[in-house]
């Protein structure tokens, strides 16, 4: 489980985040949403010690993250697996040995050992084919699938996604989406996501953070964000005609009622 | 104060260079690997440039010694020492700080840029020592090795453009360059060669670890770091020159 205790971060005078706590759950997903320059980012580098917040604390398991020596860090880093944006491979490894660095860096194993361990991954995140090739030769959906197995490589305690469905087509997202909520249940791992994705968020986000302008807005789950009062997280979630059309859908599926600011007339015309 | 806020930067990146490396094997993979890529892959430009140098300074001592009192064998002297202790380490580090100096900021820019840098760094590894250390000690490793291949051709660059042009013979030029050698100049050079080589390999690390944006700040970065190396490689010359002669 990891804790934020009203962590602040801010570059120059400009605060980026100011006061934010939350917890993150063991064996869930939980979604950090919000739109662009809302901070999300930057609370993200604060979660994994790429940003130092200026004030709060960050505790893993209850081991405070934020004031800990080089080597504490190191020892929770070496917990931490994270899926970038970009996918973050190495350009000059092979998908292989991209799999293999963690392995070669942290442990005395042989190379049949080394070579099995990526295998298993490979295969976990159904990718198969492609050992030999280099980053620049395989696809969006294949690399964000690389960088998972290379995250995952180690058996990470904490997983972090940074935007995983970014240039990825819908039936691709969804399947980065399920491969990530699998592997949560499986390996019981505290998975925190960055996402845009309204599709993310409906089908794995067991809890979501809104944020807004550096500060939380909003916290529950998938279930309750439809019945959010908060205008701010409907305006972000529901953009979209097509979106305030199936949230009101959901809604007379579970209450009978829609939002009360739109009309009935409209919606089953 | 912008200045002075870079240079803090610089020797704080030089000075979280040394932690324990995560293994041994890995990082010395990674150094082997640097020492390839800087030594042999600069070699071959390093050779065409010695072997002109020489033969030019031998064509253009000939052309400048035209007084009969001076015996021919002066001019493999003059180009001696000038290859030694100009030529080899200042020209030949000039030339790498284009090459590999831009290669150096360009590949660690496009590390930090595509977040490389951040995924080796949430993996618990000490990015400065993994990527710059090796790089550093490379370059002051083979590059040495770079400017004594240079010096060698390049005299022997100057023997042969001697006897093709007529000047002098190779009987002449290597009684020359036994006259008045001095070890101390090879010392010299050897001296400016690590410095030149610290200087090529650290400063575009600098430059390309820290760049922050995308594919044009990368290649600002590179830009500024071969100017910048160019620049220190000249003002240490004129130092070390006016310290050790």
């Amino acid at each position: 489980m990891i804790e934020v205790q009203h962590i602040k971060k801010g570059f120059g005078d400009k605060i980026v985040i100011n006061d934010v706590s939350a917890v993150m759950d063991d064996g869930k997903c939980n979604l950090i949403i919000g739109s662009s320059g809302s901070g999300k980012t930057v609370f993200m580098k604060c979660l994994v010690g790429l940003f130092r917040p200026d004030s709060g604390s960050i505790l893993y398991d209850g081991e405070d993250f934020t004031n800990m020596d080089t080597l504490g860090r190191k020892e929770i880093r070496k917990k931490i697996g994270m899926l970038f944006q970009g996918s973050a491979l190495f350009d000059s490894l092979t998908v292989e040995r991209n799999v293999q660095f963690p392995l070669d860096m942290f442990t005395d194993w042989t190379l049949a050992e080394k070579k099995k361990r990526v295998n298993e991954v490979l295969d976990r995140v159904e990718l198969k084919d492609a050992n030999k090739k280099f980053p620049a030769e395989i696809s969006g959906g294949m690399k964000k699938r690389v960088g998972i197995a290379r995250a995952i490589v180690l058996n990470p305690k904490y997983l972090f996604c940074d935007e995983p469905n970014s240039g990825l087509d819908p039936q691709t997202s969804l399947v980065i989406d399920k491969l990530i909520k699998e592997l949560t249940l499986e390996f019981n791992i505290t998975t925190v996501i960055n996402t845009h994705d309204m599709n993310s968020v409906m089908e794995i986000g067991d809890k979501i953070i809104y944020m807004y302008k550096g500060e939380k807005e909003w916290e529950g789950t998938n279930k309750e964000i439809i019945f959010s009062k908060s205008q701010r997280l409907n305006d972000f979630i529901f953009a979209s005609e097509f979106l305030k059309d199936a949230k009101d859908m959901r809604m007379l599926e579970q209450t009978g009622k829609i939002d009360n600011n739109r009309n009935m007339d409209d919606l089953l015309q | 104060m912008k200045f002075i806020h870079e240079f803090g930067r610089y020797i704080l990146m030089l000075r979280d260079m040394f932690s324990k490396p995560e293994n041994r094997k890995v990082y010395w993979k990674e150094f082997m690997h640097q020492c390839n890529d800087i030594g042999i892959g600069s070699l071959g430009i390093v050779v065409i440039i010695s072997i002109f140098m020489g033969a030019v300074s031998t064509l253009q001592t000939a052309y400048q010694l035209v007084s009969p009192l001076i015996p021919k064998s002066s001019i493999a002297q003059i180009v001696r020492d000038t290859v030694l202790l100009e030529f080899a380490p200042t020209l030949v580090c000039i030339v790498l700080a284009g090459v590999v100096g831009s290669k150096i900021a360009s590949e660690l820019g496009n590390m930090r840029v595509s977040e490389q840098i951040d995924a080796l760094e949430i993996m618990g590894i000490n990015t400065k020592t993994y990527l710059v250390l090796p790089k550093i000690v490379a370059a002051m490793i083979v590059i040495p090795m770079l400017v004594v291949i240079s010096a060698g051709l390049g005299i022997w660059g100057g023997r042969l453009a001697g006897q093709a042009a007529g000047i002098l013979s190779t009987t002449d030029y290597d009684k020359g360059l036994l006259n008045s050698f001095l070890p101390y100049n090879v010392v010299f050079a050897m001296i400016k060669a690590y410095v030149f080589s610290f200087i090529i390999s650290s400063v575009p690390a600098f430059y390309g670890y820290y760049v922050e944006g995308g594919a044009l700040e990368i290649g600002r970065a590179s830009t500024k770091s071969v100017v910048v190396s160019c620049i220190l490689i000249l003002f240490a010359d004129y130092v070390l020159a006016a310290i050790l002669l």
